[in-house]
């Protein structure tokens, strides 16, 4: 048995499986890459090993003991400790006391502080990493905060250091010295899991490697040695795509939307793409890649530092969600739940929050007119729920989605539609209705941009997909040339452009 | 049957089941509850509270707070005091005065939506400087009343019922309405409920919550004409801890601190409470003093209930 052993781990959240008996086993001293697409089950993994979430069945072994964890902080005193892409360091304290922090030295309650700096200093030096130990965390960069991460990883003695996605938000050089940390920590003995979409990184430092795909195990491999990045990706993807999507052609009118050179401050590069009257506009990329961010600056959701855009080639002035809406531009966002929802509300006023501009007189509402929109779009929309009165709160991730759409169908004119990641959380059957919505408002000429994390999604249900990696626009492929590992390709941050992320 | 009652309790219509209940008990054990005089001195003695409890029912649906009520209240009643005493005509008194209210309210709200400064904090400190004008404005002392008639805003009657009493009745039906069936009204429960989400669904937030503010400082206005025509002259330290008092009554009203709830009739409700409790010691002579401790425990109890009420929903 390998030292660090996941075994028939299953785990299903409702409406989805989010991993199926997944067993792979890593050894001591290795670093093992976990990859795979979003979705794929990495994530749920991670928090079933950091004791976060727990398994439905399986049982994770270390060291040949079963480890059983009801909190976090048990897979802590046992040795396991999780670097997540959020940091979780208290940047008013020194470095030294945030790797202290509950287990100060201290005598009667006063904390030894000269023996803290001394003793955490002699720690950080012993592992390579050259910060002070009195500074606070707040003057440290984003790397040297990584940095600290670890250290606490070490200070506490883990067996098991796993790292989400490292590298997101370093630079290359801070990546470089990130690398050598671990090269030191393989070296005495540590199991590192090491999950990145980066296929360069994960070559370069993985003794092993495993893919996971649709909450499945797509591949194990024990060594590197024979494996070529092409057949990860395809382990990666390895889907066949099926015709669930239920998409059919249908006729392009001309321009309705377009975009010229957007940009804000969380998309400094300037972003330009045109949709089609009656086309479904795929945005593809991995989490960060800018796209919510370009679509939040169409909307006028955040503030802009250039661009201009044109609606059926009219100039249109979009500053705020306000002037959106009265252009014909609706935005369903990515977070609903933040975003999307009222909640606390009902469907009926969830409904008819922006279109009652159009029906109430002098500021008071048509009573009668609300009521009827309402049940208008619980019906077309098929929501189901057991009255419009009902708190918005109370449905499920599907019917919400249904009454944010309906929210928009019920304004009128509306002309493109942009909807960020339209069936996340959304089961299966209620997709298809989506889907089958988005078709028929395309049928009927609006511009539909479609924004993406799901890549059979994407190729599914668009005419045409605009990859977007590292806040660039990096590929434009038609429905003729869709490939998951050309789209794929154009998504992966494999060339060396961290530097333009970190800025 | 514990169930059934923890369901009545918590739903909607708990708070007018626990009114009607402590009215009933009330009236059977307090001796001169129950009295056509007794009844108008309760109305008189929440009009205060009742008038300044139909804004801040808004402010605390769009998640909002404001601690300047009182201060703008005594203010505004010193305003209509010196105003009509200097220009001799009540109608310019009592409009320098809403104008006045309404002018902090616009402050509060700028302050607040335009330069996001935290509501507490905000109107914490124009709480303070509406309070110091106020008692600049008099030199620390109370101004009397030139003309006899401004004793009239408070003592005339309408069908036996006295002006203020009918100005609160109408504040309720109106700020009522305004609540359910305008799409400020809508809006400003869809900010308290979520304001990000609102954003985006095109409601202007920022111009929502000041107008929030606004009617605030013009409402307390009226408050504090009406309150300064009662105790006859203008005092500026009228109305101290007044905004501890409204909260609390909203609260107790079933309007939730989170934002996103809120119905007139559960303020109208909370309030009758407060002014009922208060009525009842009197009428018992509890000295003052205990009154506080009550005051402070009906709040921690309503605070209380907001919170099983609002784990109930999340439940639900």
């Amino acid at each position: 048995m390998s030292f660090l052993e996941f075994s028939h781990i299953s785990k299903s959240y409702p409406g989805v499986q989010a991993l199926s008996d997944v067993s792979f086993g890593v050894a001591k001293g290795a670093v093992h890459g976990l990859m795979g697409e979003n979705g794929a089950g990495k994530s749920t993994l991670i928090r079933i090993l950091s004791g976060d979430q727990h398994s439905d069945t399986g049982e994770i072994n270390i060291d040949g003991q079963v480890q059983k964890y009801a909190s976090t902080r048990d897979a802590f005193h046992a040795g396991v400790i999780v670097i997540h892409q959020e940091l979780q360091l208290v940047p008013e304290l020194t470095v030294a006391e945030n790797l202290r922090l509950g287990r100060f030295p201290a005598n009667a309650g006063v904390i030894q502080a000269r023996q803290m700096f001394a003793e955490v200093g002699e720690k950080l030096k012993s592992a390579g990493i050259d910060i002070d130990p009195r500074r606070k965390v707040k003057t440290l960069s984003i790397g040297e905060r990584q940095m600290v991460e670890i250290a606490k990883a070490i200070m506490l003695d883990a067996r098991v250091i796993a790292l989400d996605e490292p590298t997101s938000s370093l630079s290359s050089r801070e990546s470089e010295i990130l690398f050598a940390l671990i090269e030191r920590l393989r070296a005495e003995g540590k199991v590192i899991l090491y999950i990145s979409h980066r296929l360069d990184e994960v070559f370069r430092l993985c003794d092993s490697l495993t893919v996971l795909r649709d909450g499945k195990l797509a591949a194990h491999h024990p060594s590197l040695k024979d494996v070529t990045r092409e057949q990860v990706v395809a382990e990666m993807v390895g889907r066949e795509i099926s015709n669930v999507w239920g998409w059919r052609p249908r006729e392009l009118g001309k321009v309705r939307l377009k975009v010229e050179d957007m940009s804000g401050e969380k998309l400094p590069v300037p972003a330009s793409f045109e949709a089609h009257a009656g086309e479904i506009l795929g945005f593809f990329g991995l989490i960060g890649a800018g796209r919510s961010e370009l679509m939040r600056l169409v909307y006028g959701a955040d503030a802009r530092r250039g661009g201009s855009m044109t609606i059926d080639g009219e100039r249109a002035e979009i500053a705020d969600p306000r002037q959106a809406i009265r252009a014909g531009v609706v935005l369903c966002s990515e977070d609903r739940k933040h975003d999307g929802i009222v909640q606390g509300r009902s469907l009926e006023e969830n409904i008819n929050i922006s279109s009652r501009r159009h029906h109430s007189r002098f500021g008071i509402l048509d009573l009668r007119k609300e009521v009827e929109i309402a049940e208008t779009f619980i019906k077309k929309l098929k929501v189901r729920t057991p009255s419009r009165k009902q708190d918005i709160v109370n449905l499920s991730g599907g019917n919400q989605q249904k009454v944010i759409l309906g929210r928009w169908l019920s304004e009128q004119g509306v002309r493109v539609l942009i909807i960020d990641e339209p069936t996340r959380g959304i089961d299966v059957g209620a997709k298809s209705e989506i889907y089958e919505i988005l078709y028929r408002l395309a049928e009927d000429g609006m511009a539909i941009v479609v924004v993406s994390s799901e890549l059979p999604e994407v190729m599914g249900i668009c005419d045409r997909i605009l990859v977007m990696c590292g806040g660039r626009i990096s590929a434009h492929i038609d429905r003729e040339q869709f490939s998951e590992r050309a789209i794929l390709a154009a998504a992966l941050p494999d060339k060396k452009t961290p530097d333009a992320i970190a800025s | 049957m514990t169930n059934s009652f923890k369901k009545i309790l918590l739903g909607d219509q708990g708070l007018v089941v626990i009114f009607v209940l402590a009215f009933a008990l009330v009236s059977i054990f307090v001796p001169n509850f129950l009295t056509e005089r007794n009844m108008l001195g309760l109305l008189q003695s929440v009009v205060t509270v009742g008038i300044v409890a139909c804004t801040m029912m808004f402010c605390l649906a769009a998640r909002d707070f404001d601690l300047s009520v009182g201060s703008i209240v005594a203010f505004a009643g010193m305003v209509a005091v010196m105003a009509s005493n200097a220009t001799g005509s009540i109608t310019i008194g009592i409009l320098a005065a809403i104008l006045c209210g309404a002018t902090v309210g616009l402050i509060n709200g700028v302050v607040i939506a335009k330069f996001r400064i935290n509501a507490l904090i905000t109107t914490l400190a124009t709480m303070q400087i509406v309070r110091g004008l106020a008692l600049i404005s008099s030199d620390g002392r109370a101004v009397g009343i030139n003309d006899p008639n401004f004793y009239q805003l408070a003592l005339s009657k309408l069908f036996g019922v006295p002006t203020p009493i009918w100005v609160l009745l109408v504040l309720f039906v109106v700020f009522g309405f305004v609540l359910n069936r305008t799409v400020f009204g809508k809006n400003t429960l869809a900010i308290g409920g979520n304001p990000e989400a609102s954003r985006l669904a095109g409601v202007n937030v920022d111009r929502t919550r000041i107008w929030i503010f606004t009617l605030q400082g013009a409402v307390c206005a009226i408050a504090g004409i009406l309150l300064a025509s009662r105790i006859t002259s203008g005092q500026p330290n009228a109305a101290v801890g007044l905004e501890l008092s409204v909260i609390s009554a909203c609260v107790l009203g079933g309007v939730s601190l989170a934002g996103g709830r809120a119905a007139i009739a559960g303020v109208i409700v909370g309030v009758m409470i407060m002014g009922i409790a208060e009525n009842v010691m009197n009428l018992l002579n509890i000295p003052a003093f205990y009154q506080y401790i009550v005051r402070g425990v009906i709040l921690l109890l309503a605070v209380l209930l907001d919170n099983l009420r609002s784990n109930a929903l999340g439940r639900r």
